[in-house]
């Protein structure tokens, strides 16, 4: 990147009368917000006050000068002496004494005790200048360090002289065409204690060490730099076992380009609920819920899904420690230990209070940049605690770095109970591209875990409340009942659709009763028919027999007329 | 930085060293100041190497030199630097712990 800065510096030169030409100080980050690096055979003020890390940072120009730019360079050092100085940087993981003994650095202790120094006359400080020189010219140093310049004061009383010297100095160096590093304590009301800011004036950084809430940050500003743009704002670096580190929130454009490919959830079932069935590679997904929801198996189902792909995971621990996490997975058959071992999967562990928010966004800038991750897990997001536009700014920062490298970035977030969202929720949520809420139902005295899909840009999605389970194969789904009073889980969805197959079951006997009652009612009927007929018979056999004995009595009473008119005499 | 080998000077010896820059005018005005007071203070016991840093760079290094000119006391021990161009003759039989001629005290 540094090789790309002085590419272009040098067509734009060419253009121009002269542009100014920059070092790459090889610190990740500064030489981004510096456009390049520090102005070139100029003189650079570096200050702070005392356990900012100027020394480091000075010592890391000159390392990474002298290893990665073939730059030789000179530290004289005011304050430390060589072999502390070495011991210091070894812990960066520098060998000092391997480039000095290449002849790539020079160290050269300025030993000023005052209790030894008597003064008598009229001095100047030729002494120093032969010094420094000396030093240069023995291993062609392009890069010059003086820490702490300022010590001089303390040594020596006439400071009328110190400043004519100082201010000969800082011009002689830019006729020797070195670029320098000159450190200073920050005084009161003035960048430096006295105030040589004013001879060093091309380009002026300031280092801050700021304690806020008990959390320490390191921050740094450019106060100034003649003759070139630069971000203007405070920026947050670290010190750790890699060196020096500092982060450019300057990647705020939203110009990056969007994948259309789908990334797998690693829960099928949440798949199905996605319109494009995962989420969008490069997307921010947040999946929030209350304590014991699952937010952690989730973002370990994604992790574990991608590792198995062959991807690169990036795990951002803040309330665990990794070995719970592989251990406490398992229980839901994940093997995590299997992908670590690959070098697929990385843990980042560290107590959120250990840093400000700054620093764990640096640190996290730098573990992604290392690592080169695809997907990356934040877990949780809520263990950050501060200011909300604090939080604001950092996720959105994050958020901002992962999209820039296409990298799908999972957060987890622990919901307070109720509604309400946390102010961790609240800041990011319109960052997110997916969010999962997870929720708790509580009811006949169990809990169960319900699922939706707050939103999902850019793909229709299920709006549907689910109900899932962590199996010990992993998250499964459940249809959530869902019936006039609202969602039911667990048992209650159990005991509704039991409930369900009673009534079922109630009216199927109810219709078979009906059937039967009907069919009685035929018999009846029936029956009432063949009785009537029956007596409607009977009837008509008296009806007849009745005229049968008429018509006899008929037929006997004409006989016995005519045998009583023959009795009588009538018959003749 | 003390530790040379200077066994070989007897007892109450001055052994000096003078660090100036070329021939400025500074430098001369040194050395001469330095003369006087060596041969009238330490007449027989004293012994000055004058060192051109322009010559010797390293010699700066050595003796940590960063002002010049400066006389450094070497011995006897403690020691010393007197820096300028030692005009202030007070001062530097001073430095060197060497009371000055004409008056009874030290200071």
């Amino acid at each position: 990147m540094a090789a790309k800065r002085k590419n272009t510096d040098a067509t734009a030169s060419a253009t121009r009368l002269e542009a100014l030409r920059k070092t790459p100080t090889g610190i990740k980050g500064l030489d981004a917000l510096t456009l390049g690096g520090l102005p070139t055979g100029r003189p650079t003020l570096l200050c702070g006050a005392a356990g900012c890390g100027k020394t480091l940072f000075a010592m890391t120009f000159l390392i990474n000068g002298s290893t990665e730019f073939g730059e030789p360079g000179v530290l004289m050092s005011f304050e430390e002496r060589a072999r502390d100085l070495e011991t210091n940087v070894a812990s960066l993981g520098y060998d000092v004494a391997d480039l000095v003994q290449r002849k790539q650095l020079v160290i050269d202790h300025v030993y000023i005790e005052r209790a030894e120094i008597e003064e008598s006359g009229e001095y100047d400080l030729e002494g120093l200048f032969v010094r420094l020189g000396h030093a240069i010219d023995s291993i062609g140093a392009k890069r010059v360090v003086l820490d702490t310049i300022e010590a001089l004061f303390s040594g020596l009383d006439d400071s009328a002289i110190l400043r004519a010297e100082l201010r000969r100095l800082f011009a002689w160096l830019k006729d020797k065409g070195v670029t320098a590093i000159i450190t200073g304590e920050r005084g009161d009301g003035q960048l430096t204690r006295y105030g040589i800011e004013e001879y060093v004036s091309d380009c002026v950084i300031l280092l801050d060490n700021r304690v806020e809430e008990q959390v320490t940050t390191r921050r740094l500003r450019v106060v100034k730099y003649r003759g070139s743009s630069h971000g203007t704002n405070e920026y947050p670096f670290l010190i750790d076992e890699h060196g020096i580190s500092v982060l450019p929130i300057t990647s705020a454009e939203l110009g990056h380009s969007v994948s259309q490919e789908a990334v797998p959830t690693g829960v099928s079932d949440l798949d199905d609920m996605l319109g494009i069935h995962g989420f969008f590679r490069g997307s921010s997904i947040l999946v929030s819920g209350l304590a014991g929801t699952g937010k952690s198996t989730f973002a370990s189902s994604f992790v574990n899904a991608a590792c198995g792909r062959g991807e690169r995971c990036l795990y951002f621990a803040f309330e665990e420690s990794p070995d719970q996490i592989v251990r406490n997975m398992t229980s839901v058959g994940m093997n995590l230990s299997q992908h670590v071992e690959r070098g697929l999967l990385e843990f980042q562990a560290a107590r959120p209070s250990l840093y400000g928010f700054e620093m764990h966004l640096a640190r996290m800038n730098r573990d992604i940049e290392e690592f080169a991750p695809q997907v990356i897990v934040v877990d949780p997001i809520s263990a950050f605690r501060g200011p909300s536009f604090e939080i604001h700014s950092t996720l959105v920062r994050l958020a901002d770095i992962c999209k820039s490298k296409g990298i799908t970035a999972l957060f987890t977030s622990l919901s307070t109970s109720g509604e309400q969202m946390t102010e961790s929720e609240r800041s990011v949520s319109s960052l997110m591209d997916t969010w999962i809420s997870l929720k708790d139902m509580e009811a006949n005295g169990e809990r169960n875990r319900v699922l939706y899909l707050l939103k999902s840009r850019g793909m229709n999605h299920s709006k549907q409340l689910r109900e899932y389970q962590l199996t010990n194969h992993g998250i499964h789904m459940v249809d959530a009942y869902v019936g006039p009073d609202g969602v039911l889980t667990g048992t209650a969805r159990i005991a509704q659709e039991a409930r369900e197959r009673e009534a079922s079951l109630s009216r199927k006997q109810a219709t078979e009763r009906r059937r039967r009652e009907v069919a009685r009612k035929r018999t009846a009927v029936e029956r009432q028919i063949a009785e009537l007929r029956a007596s409607l018979e009977t009837e008509e056999t008296e009806v007849e027999t009745l005229i049968e004995q008429e018509e006899t009595r008929e037929l006997s009473i004409g006989s016995e007329r005519s045998e009583m008119a023959s009795i009588r005499g009538l018959r003749s | 930085m003390t530790d040379h080998n200077d066994s070989d000077l007897p007892e109450g010896q001055y052994k000096l060293r003078l660090f100036i820059t070329g021939s400025t005018p500074r430098s001369t005005r040194a050395i001469e100041n330095m003369r006087r007071i060596c041969a009238e203070n330490l007449e027989g016991r004293y012994d000055l190497e004058v060192v051109d840093v322009y010559q010797d760079p390293e010699a700066t290094k050595d003796l940590q030199i960063i002002a010049t000119p400066t006389l450094v006391k070497i011995l006897p021990e403690p020691l010393r630097r007197i820096i300028g161009d030692l005009s202030d003759r007070e001062r530097v039989l001073a430095g060197l712990d060497i009371a000055p001629l004409g008056k009874g005290d030290h200071e």
